[in-house]
């Protein structure tokens, strides 16, 4: 499990550390076994776009809304963040249970979440984040479709960030 | 109807849909923040390990934040809600003091209007927000949609602290951070 990857730009690292970063070394979100054509995404867009409303229209979007959640103003956020995670729950319990296959007619497979302290040192410097723009990845997106072409400048910096983390990853603490 | 505010609890479950959804229509988990990721593998993974990987096989997700992109254009320009926003008055009164004076847009014009960019408020809060978010959504391996979403709906405990986390982080800046970064930028 513990295989040495020798990298130009990194230092040798630990086998502990390359074990972590190697798990991760792809994201891993999507499990389909078939390849996927580029006609077969236009279902993930479709998607995107019933998203993208519901962000909208729900107000998700808003940077007061995520002020209002952070001072405990308003339960709004909770409930949505909330009742998402009830559905989810709920469905994902049903597709085990039932044993449901994916329309490919695939075993349904979810990668865990490994554990490492970058959940508690990253989510920190994203929840300061998320504080200030008002969004989390997603909303971003939206309000660029929503027409704060501003926010366009929040995405790049957001690229810039997740960047700057590939690059100096093998030197943060995990 | 469908013009005015959606409440919690039919945003909600509509959003959790999308975990079972994704995972019935290919196989796919949930989240988005590793569409930031995906990107960087694409156009310049300058040869770091972290981003030297199959992205084609995760160019679902770059359709997918396409999609939220346009479903915002949707929902704004043909869905628009005709009535301002009602922020709640706690908020407005502790924003009013930290001087904010625009309550009608979902954004705040006082910051994230365009002309803004150049200014020291576009480098706080388009900059170092957006920095922020870029490299801690990656650090921990997830957003709200990767981790409070799909995570907990899997019963992830790592997304539980993950979780956990981005609220501290959150409540910090909203709390301590941002009265002393809006008085800065007034």
């Amino acid at each position: 499990m513990g295989n040495f990857r020798e990298d130009t730009d990194t230092d040798l690292l630990s086998a502990e550390q390359d074990l972590v970063i190697n798990e991760d070394g792809f994201d891993g979100t999507n499990q389909q076994k078939e390849a996927e054509s580029f006609a077969s995404n236009i279902k993930y867009l479709i998607v995107g776009i019933l998203f993208g409303i519901v962000f909208v229209k729900a107000e998700i979007v808003s940077w007061f809304r995520i002020q209002e959640m952070f001072r405990l103003d308003s339960f709004h956020m909770y409930g949505v963040i909330g009742s998402a995670v009830l559905v989810g729950l709920i469905s994902v319990q049903l597709i085990k249970k039932l044993r449901i296959n994916t329309l490919q007619n695939e075993e349904i497979s979810i990668p865990d979440k490994t554990f490492n302290k970058g959940q508690i040192y990253g989510g920190v410097l994203f929840g300061i984040g998320w504080a200030l723009t008002g969004a989390c990845p997603g909303p971003l997106f939206a309000q660029i479709g929503s027409g704060f072409l501003a926010i366009i400048v929040t995405l790049l910096s957001a690229v810039a960030g997740t960047w700057t983390y590939g690059l100096i990853r093998s030197k943060l603490p995990h | 109807m469908i013009r005015k505010p959606w409440p919690w609890y039919v945003a909600g479950p509509l959003i959790g849909l999308t975990v079972p959804i994704l995972l019935l229509l290919g196989n796919k988990s949930f989240g988005i923040s590793s569409s930031l990721r995906h990107i960087c593998a694409a156009v310049i993974p300058a040869n770091i390990s972290f981003f030297k990987y199959d992205w084609k096989k995760e160019a679902w997700n770059l359709f997918f934040v396409a999609g939220i992109t346009i479903g915002g254009f949707v929902a704004t320009f043909w869905l628009a809600n005709p009535d301002t926003i009602v922020i709640s008055k706690a908020t407005q009164t502790s924003l009013a003091t930290l001087g904010i004076t625009d309550f009608s847009g979902l954004m705040p014009a006082d910051l994230f209007s365009t002309p803004n960019i150049f200014t020291l408020k576009g480098l706080i809060f388009l900059v170092l927000g957006g920095f922020l978010v870029g490299f801690g959504t990656r650090y921990a391996g997830g957003c709200t949609s990767g981790h409070a979403i799909m995570g907990l709906s899997n019963l992830q405990w790592p997304s539980l602290v993950a979780t956990v986390s981005f609220m501290a982080g959150g409540f910090a800046c909203t709390h301590l951070l941002l009265p002393f970064l809006l008085r800065l930028v007034q």
